[in-house]
């Protein structure tokens, strides 16, 4: 789960990492009383997605008094923003979080994440700031220094002291700055977090350290030990955008939804991207992807097939499944008949259905009296399901 | 032979009175696995499937000299079950459990350094030496014994290439399923190692997708070792939209590693066989092993 900025640096705040006074806003008004509520100087507003590079691309905007502020709020609230890391569609701003403007001397980039390959958190560290999703080219540089965290006893322990001697400038404390990581790398691990990045981090002409921006990521997979930041995810998908996803996750349906004409149910996150690809190989445009867990009973992929009827833009079905030792075909056909009566569309269906009770679940789906061409392979399910679509649009 | 396992493994499951453990206990059971005993806390003393149960790995071990542990427990709990089959030095420790958080696999990580196990998962199907053992929840209906060794990110393809491979007329020395978390225990590196060793592997499928850098470090071993037996890859999530939202973190340490086609540049690169697709991938290896066995020894 990504955390919004505003969020971030209110747990950053609780932990006693400087951050820039400041307020979330979600209207233009609120945008103008937050900097009334302020003291005089320069202000930011800034707008609240979960990507990065909003600066350029009009997110972070800088404001001089609370009418300018107001101004700034309502061009960016309301509307997609789009930038290098959000896709084309942009992500819709629901929010503006407006702070006081920081002076700084001179700024860092700090990051505590997980190393996925080497199988450990990693500190980073670099004497200037980072580029939104130009971390590779600093590192490419040799300017991002880097120390292994290990947990022993739920805290983070690593040579804190000799990472910040390496990035701190002459003018700032190393000890301070080897302290303020520590605590970082301890909110990552109090927080299963897999990422938490300041970037930049200022340091303040009197000294002292200012987070002014903040990305923290935290593990879906730990939300069971974190009940309130659970209950964020929710907020979350119901305001911020399409709950589809968090819906069939519950479902244990790994579902996202794409732009093309062909609805896909495959039994596997790998044989999923398999038939995506074999999908597009054929000529075909994937409506969504999706990966029917393991655990997953037959009502469950009866509401996975629900949510493919419920596209409109889909003209055609393509059910992959391979029955394993835990799902077995019949289950996935099941779910799909139940569906399909149900439901007050009927779309053409290619079926390929392989490995445990295949031979058991294709009778069971003649036996619904469901129509259905059936594929050899993935790549011959795939034509048929590509060629089905074209043919219809000529 | 196998890799992993072998005629002498002798099993415990961890967690074996629950649901999903006692189910897929007495599937191994009827497949040959030797399962000896199952580990419950608190339950102790009981006896399950006609196995005594006890509270400890470290119990079960001493009483019934176990040497493999299959781990069927809640994600909440499921490190501190690896932890425990690890310090109780186990030499293989098979995790099924989807789902653990990735800081406790940081936790089971720092546990493995210097140990004498090898890991197999979390969020894996587990390993199957057809005819030998099976220490995992995989359909078994394809599987035939024979020379192919499959390492693989994805339990979906590997049933869907035992079967090609079957189909094909080419059995399989063991298949392991290095599970699909981003922090977990064997990679296909080690895997690929481990087929490279034994001779009764004639050859090697991997099985990669999107993200992370084991094909890339399978390509490099490639690279190095220029064994003989022929390696073939499939990777898959060519045309998978991009995270973007998870681009930053995961783009973070990989640079422009992790996506399809720098995986299948670098593989292609060090020797190894490209399937094209996720439907030959049989196919592709039975056209490997008739090249390889056409050069004279």
């Amino acid at each position: 789960m990504h955390m919004h900025e505003f969020l971030a640096k209110e747990l950053l705040s609780r932990r006693g990492v400087a951050i820039p006074a400041g307020r979330v806003a979600a209207t233009a008004e609120d945008a103008q009383k937050v900097v009334q509520s302020m003291t005089p100087g320069r202000y930011v507003v800034k707008a609240q997605i979960h990507a990065g590079d909003r600066f350029a691309n009009g997110g972070i905007r800088f404001a001089d008094n609370a009418g300018d502020a107001r101004i700034a709020a309502a061009a960016m609230l309301g509307k997609p923003l789009v930038t290098r890391q959000t896709g084309l569609a942009g992500e819709m701003v629901r929010w503006v979080y407006v702070e006081e403007a920081v002076t700084a001397i001179t700024n860092l980039y700090i990051a505590i994440a997980v190393d996925r390959a080497a199988g450990e958190i990693v500190a980073l560290g670099a004497n200037v700031p980072v580029d939104d999703g130009r971390v590779g080219a600093v590192m490419d540089r040799g300017q991002l220094q880097r120390t292994a965290i290990r947990i022993e006893d739920d805290k983070a322990v690593a040579d804190f002291a000799g990472l910040a001697a390496r990035i701190a400038p002459a003018t700032v404390s190393a000890a301070e700055l080897a302290a303020l990581i520590e605590r970082l790398a301890n909110m990552l691990i109090e927080f299963d977090a897999i990422l938490i990045e300041i970037n930049p981090l200022a340091v303040a002409p009197g000294g002292g350290f200012i987070a002014v921006d903040a990305k923290m990521t935290v593990d879906d997979n730990a939300l069971f030990r974190h009940r309130d930041l659970a209950s964020l995810r929710q907020v979350d998908a119901n305001v911020d955008g399409d709950p589809t996803e968090l819906q069939a996750d519950r479902r244990h349906i790994n579902y996202v939804a794409l732009d093309g004409n062909i609805g896909v149910v495959v039994n596997g996150a790998g044989l999923a991207l398999a038939t995506l690809d074999a999908l597009v190989e054929a000529g075909g445009r994937p409506a969504n992807f999706m990966d029917v867990r393991t655990t997953a009973t037959s009502l469950d992929i009866a509401y996975a097939f629900n949510l493919v009827l419920a596209n409109k833009a889909v003209r055609a079905v393509l059910l992959n499944v391979h029955g394993g030792g835990m799902q077995r075909c019949d289950t996935i056909v099941e779910g799909m008949a139940i569906a399909m009566r149900r439901g007050n569309r009927s779309l053409p269906v290619v079926a390929r259905l392989a490995g445990n009770n295949a031979d058991f679940a294709r009778d069971r789906l003649k036996s619904f009296g469901i129509k259905f061409v059936e594929g050899t392979s993935i790549g011959d399910a795939a034509r048929r399901a590509a060629a089905m679509v074209s043919k219809e649009v000529v | 032979m196998a890799i992993l396992v072998g005629p002498d493994t002798r099993v415990i499951c961890q967690g074996m009175t629950g649901h999903a453990g006692s189910y897929h206990t007495q599937r191994m059971i009827a497949y040959g696995t030797r399962i000896v005993a199952g580990v419950t806390p608190g339950k102790g003393g009981q006896t399950a499937l006609d196995l005594p149960v006890f509270n400890t790995v470290r119990d079960a071990k001493a009483a019934t000299e176990a040497n493999a542990s299959i781990i069927f427990v809640p994600p909440a709990t499921a490190a501190a079950a690896m932890i425990e089959a690890i310090e109780a030095e186990l030499g293989l420790v098979v995790c099924v459990t989807e789902r653990v958080p990735v800081l406790d696999m940081i936790r089971v990580r720092q546990a493995l350094e210097g140990s004498k196990t090898r890991l197999v998962g979390p969020n894996s199907q587990g390993v199957l030496a057809p005819g030998v053992a099976q220490l995992g929840v995989m359909s078994t209906v394809n599987a035939r014994s024979g020379g192919i060794g499959i390492a693989s990110r994805s339990a979906s393809l590997t049933s869907e290439v035992v079967a090609q491979l079957t189909a094909a007329g080419l059995g399989q020395s063991t298949t392991v399923g290095v599970g699909g978390d981003p922090v977990h225990g064997i990679d296909l590196k080690s895997c690929l190692a481990l087929f490279l060793d034994d001779p009764d592997t004639r050859g090697v499928v991997l099985i990669g997708e999107i993200g992370g850098t084991e094909e890339e470090e399978a390509a490099a071993l490639t690279a190095r070792l220029k064994p003989r037996k022929p390696i073939v890859a499939l990777v898959v999530g060519r045309d998978a939209p991009r995270e973007r939202r998870m681009g930053h973190a995961g783009a973070f340490m990989a640079g422009s590693a992790g996506n399809v086609e720098s995986k299948i540049a670098a593989l292609k690169a060090a020797g190894v066989r490209i399937a094209p697709n996720a439907s030959v991938v049989g196919e592709t290896m039975r056209q490997a092993l008739a090249a390889t066995t056409a050069i004279p020894a």
